[in-house]
């Protein structure tokens, strides 16, 4: 029986075992110690198990089940195609060093809290796996909005707190607008048919007008799940006002079911007809990266930075998506099949390495009670191992070779830079080239808001005095930050293996693959068109780096003749090096709010002379909150007073409403 | 494509270049330089356009500019520079890495705009049209974007420059008539506007334009 | 890939690591001569180096594994960034590891770590360069990209090898995106490099310091590698600059007999690249740091402008 067992009833087991996971955690409420040791690792282990299936998965043909659960006439069908597998690929991946951590993250809470919290996160991936999994309309929302509550209830775990409570009813405002947008879209998508199974969605082909009607919904509603601008709002409040592992998780994994909601939509459901299409989601993704890294290099609160440079990549994957369209709607499916690769790498990478950087915050956080830049530093000396797997984090997403967030940056430049020429469209041979130059931009802001990071987090001196009783991360803390680094590492040096699995992806969906010219020279080197026109071998690189440090030690060992002693700070002969002499968080960021000062809302207050209190208050805020959300409040408010003027509680009025009612219904309808 | 198309392309993109230059620059001094530079550049492209295509008034047209906006313009001005005694920075309404960006978005749209009309061309510098645009474009923010007085005025003649370059690149410059009454012009206004920044500055005791909003009535 | 090409890597390896010195002391030298100064010959580096690995090395009290091994990851970076720039012949191995793009991600990667070793002390200089560096960088770089990318459109690959081979052996066009390319490069050049107008590489007063701020802290072999991977950065940009736009003269892959040649060639390159970055130096002035920003985001925009009539002139000719 085992040997005709196909990958998606594996899924489907881990599904059903991430569920009861849930309920034994609900179960075992006063006993948090055990919930921490056996519930979290055991999750672990299904979310690998999956991750193989899925690997595994991504090679072989696509296959369909149907549970007897749903509507009598809309059970819900199941989808286990490459594409599925992929984003399978990251939830497994990523949940199962998030979970490792969490066993040692959450073994000091309290039983009841974390009892609840493991119902709330285990419902969360198992909503997550049926989002992937999805193949009809009804399933896939009654998973999204599964998904969307235990996140809430995920994010308001310290409820008490009067900003977590504002954090988590932002983000389920949105969460629910963008489900709305997204059920109309397949409303839109069903044309008429009445069946909301996928397959005869995709089957379907629908009018110009109502297929960019469905595409502009489906970017509003799983842009604003994303965090596209200017559905971005909530990104900032949510991911710090989260517990760390669960910030991990909604950046390193949520935001990629909305970009698999994209994807399915767009190329799959919808084939990704119009080049216009691509325009707007490429300016989109571009304007979101640099809006998001601009706001990442000014914060002062190390989880926010990392929430902004979260929709930084999230602008990045959807530039990447814009390009595919573009490609594939003027027929060039090779670039397409380059762009799209490109995407997909760069979600997976994303997966890892911010799920890293917010695991390691959270052992900060965890350690030192602090989650502002300006009270901490120096911890690269209590910390250690921290420090080294949030240095792989930081040089992984500043996409510097030979780890991984460079190759799927490289990919992207190409996928921009070896474009054959628009035919007829001058404004888009020369929107390409801007394109690039603005992901350059963005990348280069990227390092300068980690570099900001991970200086003042880890190095310098401490800055507060009960930063020299910080601890070390655990045991279980270490495993689950190891294997993601190590997963960085391993997609930086062998990418190629990675993109010939991908090719099965992008044969779905456009129609061509990388695989015969991406390992044409062999698997060491990637060469994704031809091997004179770009090439790039990371693990040789990696080679030839370490090489040379290792001569370069040893020949420097042979040649100098001194020994090396230790000393105070030189600092050009300055006696007092307190730590307030070193560059605050905002300090580091000043140069970036002068020179864009017209996109931040800066708010300052300056003492006067004649203070008996001198007070210095400073904030950079989001000006779309002003700009967009203060007005569509101010609009929904007005209009529902309007409304409101239909209560005014007498009994006659409203008895005088059925009345109207019912003479109009029996004049009218026949 | 032989070496003059490549000569006129390679003074078209300098000419680009130093309207970029002017939209950048802070000192007054420099711009009235690169007004000058501008200038040479133009004529020279000018002679080779008439060397090219033979021409000849052309070459009339190249030594006209060559006189008026190399020498004589320049001298103007600097003179004019030493009596009203101004010669510090040159400030701008907006900051100069946002004042380039537009520029760029400026050139893109130059560079669309000019596309059919260069298809349809047939002479020699028909790719140049786009740029000669764009430096119109360009001159015409830099007027739009100073504070002060001066460099409006080279913003002015700048644009001129342009016109002229756009001239010579889509139908082999202009009748000579027209020529020489546009180069009338512009000398004429050129001591106008000297005499009237004199009397700007004897009204409000300073060439900032921002004082000239007193005059309207309230 | 042959035995023979893999000598000629090696030899080039070898050869820019120990000429980059001599570069330095050579554009030194000229603007010593230039202020009327009496020069200190262009061995004068090597002479440095020898000092400083002679001596004792003083670390800072809290200074972590991060700082100490910084210096060997700069030198290793940048020498590999100067040895895959083809400067003697073409067809070389190391241009199938790293193309242009993954040239700019090394030159970005000796960026990342020496501000965070500046930062590793906690002093406020080490924190200021730190931050300059940075903030130099974040314009440099996707300038430096911007011009890869205009050689990049006009000969269709991204591979440094190809690039050369299709400029310095297409007949001479005068390409005006690539005049524009130039000058931006020459712009991110002296940024990059910590040169007049953007840094003064022999200051140590706070208002003016960039590069010098982040190294204050290293002596001896640690500072002695990291001078000498300025060195191989300097040298590295100049034969870059040479590479993509005097590519004459430059060996054909494999080609031994055009060798002696092109060394002759690369020696009279580099020495008038050398004297004109002197000249430059002596006659403009250093920008305020908060200009510098503006000078490198025309760099930039130069950049973009070339690439865009790269793309004009491809549409309507």
């Amino acid at each position: 029986m085992l040997s005709n067992l196909l990958p998606i009833d594996i899924t489907l087991a881990v599904v059903s075992f991430w569920l009861l996971l849930a309920l034994a955690g609900l179960l075992l409420q006063g006993n948090g110690h055990l919930i921490a040791r056996l519930i979290f690792p055991a999750g672990a282990v299904g979310a690998l198990v999956l991750a193989v299936t899925a690997l595994l998965a991504l090679g072989s043909v696509p296959n369909t089940a149907i549970l007897p659960l749903g509507l009598p006439d809309l059970p819900f069908h199941l989808r286990l195609d490459p594409l599925s597998a992929f984003f399978l690929l990251i939830l497994g991946a990523a949940t199962f060093g998030i979970s490792l951590y969490s066993a040692g993250y959450f073994r000091t809470m309290s039983g009841a809290t974390l009892g609840l919290l493991c119902f709330e996160y285990h419902l969360f991936l198992a909503a997550m796996a049926l989002v992937i999994l999805a193949d009809d309309a009804y399933m896939f929302m009654v998973a999204w909005e599964t998904m969307a509550i235990s996140s809430y209830f995920l994010v308001t775990t310290d409820h008490k707190i009067p900003e977590i409570r504002s954090a988590g009813f932002i983000y389920l405002l949105i969460a629910h607008v963008g489900a709305i947008a997204i059920l109309m879209c397949f409303g839109v998508m069903q044309g008429g048919h009445g069946d909301y199974t996928f397959a005869t969605m995709r089957g379907h082909e629908l009018s110009p007008f109502w297929a960019s009607a469905a595409f502009l919904l489906a970017l509003f509603g799983f842009g604003a799940k994303a965090g596209m601008l200017p559905l971005h709002v909530w990104l900032p409040e949510a991911h710090p006002a989260a517990p760390s592992p669960v910030s991990a998780m909604m950046s390193g994994v949520m935001l990629k079911t909305a970009i698999y909601g994209i994807l399915r939509v767009t190329f799959d459901l919808l084939h990704a007809c119009q080049w216009w299409w691509g325009i707007l989601a490429l300016t989109l993704g571009l304007a979101t990266a640099l809006y998001g890294v601009l706001f990442a290099a000014v914060q002062s609160d190390m989880k926010r930075l990392l929430a902004y440079s979260s929709i930084e990549n999230i602008g990045i994957i959807m530039a990447g998506i814009g390009l595919a369209i573009l490609y594939h709607a003027n027929h060039q499916e090779q670039v397409a099949a380059l762009a799209l690769v490109a995407t997909l790498y760069h979600a997976l990478n994303h997966s890892f390495f911010k799920s890293l950087l917010f695991l390691s915050t959270g052992s900060v956080l965890h350690a030192t009670g602090e989650r502002n830049l300006g009270k901490l530093g120096g911890l690269i000396h209590r910390m250690p191992w921290v420090a080294l797997l949030a240095l792989v984090g930081v040089l992984a997403i500043s996409g510097l070779p030979p780890l991984n967030g460079f190759v799927s940056e490289w990919l992207l430049l190409q996928a921009f830079l070896l474009a054959p020429a628009m035919p007829h469209q001058l404004y888009l041979s020369m929107l390409l080239p801007l394109g690039a130059a603005a992901l350059a931009l963005g990348g280069a802001l990227a390092g300068y808001a980690m570099v900001k990071f991970y200086g003042v987090i880890f190095l310098g001196q401490p800055r507060e005095e009960k930063l020299s009783k910080a601890h070390d991360a655990g045991p279980m803390e270490r495993a689950g930050m190891i294997w993601l680094a190590s997963g960085c590492v391993i997609l930086g040096l062998a990418p190629v293996y990675f993109i010939l699995q991908i090719d099965n992806i992008t044969m779905m969906l456009v129609g061509r693959d990388l695989g015969s010219s991406a390992a044409s020279t062999g698997w060491l080197w990637l060469t994704p068109v031809a091997p004179e026109r770009a090439s790039y071998s990371p693990l040789i690189l990696f080679f030839i780096l370490l090489s040379g440090f290792i001569f370069t030690f040893l020949v420097a060992r042979k040649l100098y003749h001194g020994k090396v002693r230790r000393g105070p700070a030189w600092d050009c002969g300055f006696p007092a090096q307190t730590p307030r002499m070193q560059d605050s968080a905002e300090g580091f960021g000043q140069p970036i709010r002068q020179i864009f000062e017209q996109f931040f809302g800066i708010v300052r207050e300056v003492p006067s002379p004649f203070d008996a209190k001198p007070h210095y208050h400073g904030e950079t805020r989001d000006q779309i909150w002003d700009l967009i959300y203060r007005p569509v409040a101010r609009l929904a408010e007005w209009a529902s007073t309007l409304i409101g003027k239909l209560q005014h509680g007498r009994i006659s009025l409203y008895l005088l409403y059925s009345f109207v009612t019912l003479l109009a219904l029996l004049a009218f309808v026949r | 494509m032989n070496m003059q198309s490549q000569l006129i392309d390679l003074f078209a993109a300098l000419l680009l270049l130093i309207s970029f230059g002017m939209l950048a620059q802070r000192r007054v001094l420099s711009l009235i330089n690169l007004f000058a530079l501008q200038g040479l550049v133009l004529s020279i492209s000018t002679m080779v356009v008439a060397w090219s295509s033979n021409q000849h008034h052309l070459y009339y047209s190249a030594g006209i500019t060559l006189l008026l906006k190399v020498f004589f313009l320049p001298w103007l001005l600097h003179r004019l520079i030493r009596k009203l005694d101004i010669k510090w920075d040159v400030e701008t309404l907006i900051n100069i890495p946002t004042t380039m960006l537009i520029g760029i978005a400026m050139v893109v749209f130059a560079f669309n705009l000019a596309l059919p009309i260069s298809q349809l061309s047939a002479t020699i510098t028909k790719s140049t049209l786009g740029i000669a645009l764009a430096t119109v474009l360009l001159s015409f923010m830099m007027m739009i974007t100073r504070r002060k007085a001066v460099p409006q005025v080279i913003g002015f003649l700048a644009m001129e420059n342009g016109l002229f370059f756009a001239a010579t690149s889509a139908t082999y410059g202009m009748p000579m008539v027209v020529e020489l009454g546009i180069a009338l012009d512009v000398l004429v206004g050129s001591f106008i506007f000297g005499i009237f920044f004199f009397h700007i500055r004897e009204t409000f005791d300073s060439l900032d334009i921002k004082h000239m909003e007193k005059l309207k009535e309230d | 890939m042959n035995a023979s090409t893999l000598l000629l890597q090696l030899t080039q390896n070898m050869l820019v690591v120990l000429a980059a010195p001599l570069l330095l002391g050579w554009v030194n030298n000229c603007r010593a001569w230039m202020q009327g100064r009496s020069a200190a010959g262009i061995f004068q580096p090597y002479r440095n180096l020898a000092k400083l690995f002679n001596k004792d090395a003083v670390l800072a009290n809290n200074a972590s594994l991060l700082f100490r091994y910084t210096p060997y990851i700069l030198f290793v970076s940048m020498w590999l960034a100067a040895a895959m720039v083809p400067v003697i012949a073409v067809g070389l191995p190391l241009s199938t590891v790293v193309d242009v793009i993954a040239l700019v991600g090394v030159f970005a990667l000796a960026r990342v770590f020496i501000a965070l070793a500046a930062m590793d002390i906690g002093t406020s200089f080490g924190t200021l360069g730190a931050r300059r560096e940075m903030l130099v960088g974040f314009l440099a770089e996707p300038a430096l990209m911007m011009v890869f990318f205009t050689a990049a459109a006009i000969s269709h690959s991204t591979s440094l090898t190809t690039i050369v081979g299709v400029l310095a052996h297409k007949e001479f066009v005068l390409h005006p995106s690539l005049a524009f390319a130039a000058i931006a490069f020459l712009m991110v050049l002296l940024a990059e490099n910590a040169r007049i107008p953007v840094d003064n590489p022999s200051t140590h007063l706070e208002l003016t310091m960039i590069h010098e701020a982040m190294i204050l802290e290293y002596s001896a072999r640690h500072l002695a590698l990291i001078e000498w991977a300025s060195a191989v950065k300097l040298f590295a940009y100049v034969t870059i600059g040479i590479a993509l736009f005097l590519p004459w003269g430059i060996a054909g892959a494999g080609n031994w007999s055009a060798l002696p040649l092109a060394l002759v060639l690369l020696s009279i390159k580099l020495a008038a690249a050398g004297f004109g970055l002197a000249l430059l130096e002596s006659v403009s002035a250093k920008l305020r740091i908060f200009r510098a920003p503006e000078f490198l985001g025309t760099a930039f925009l130069l950049a973009v402008l070339g690439i865009l009539t790269h793309f004009l002139r491809g549409s309507v000719v």
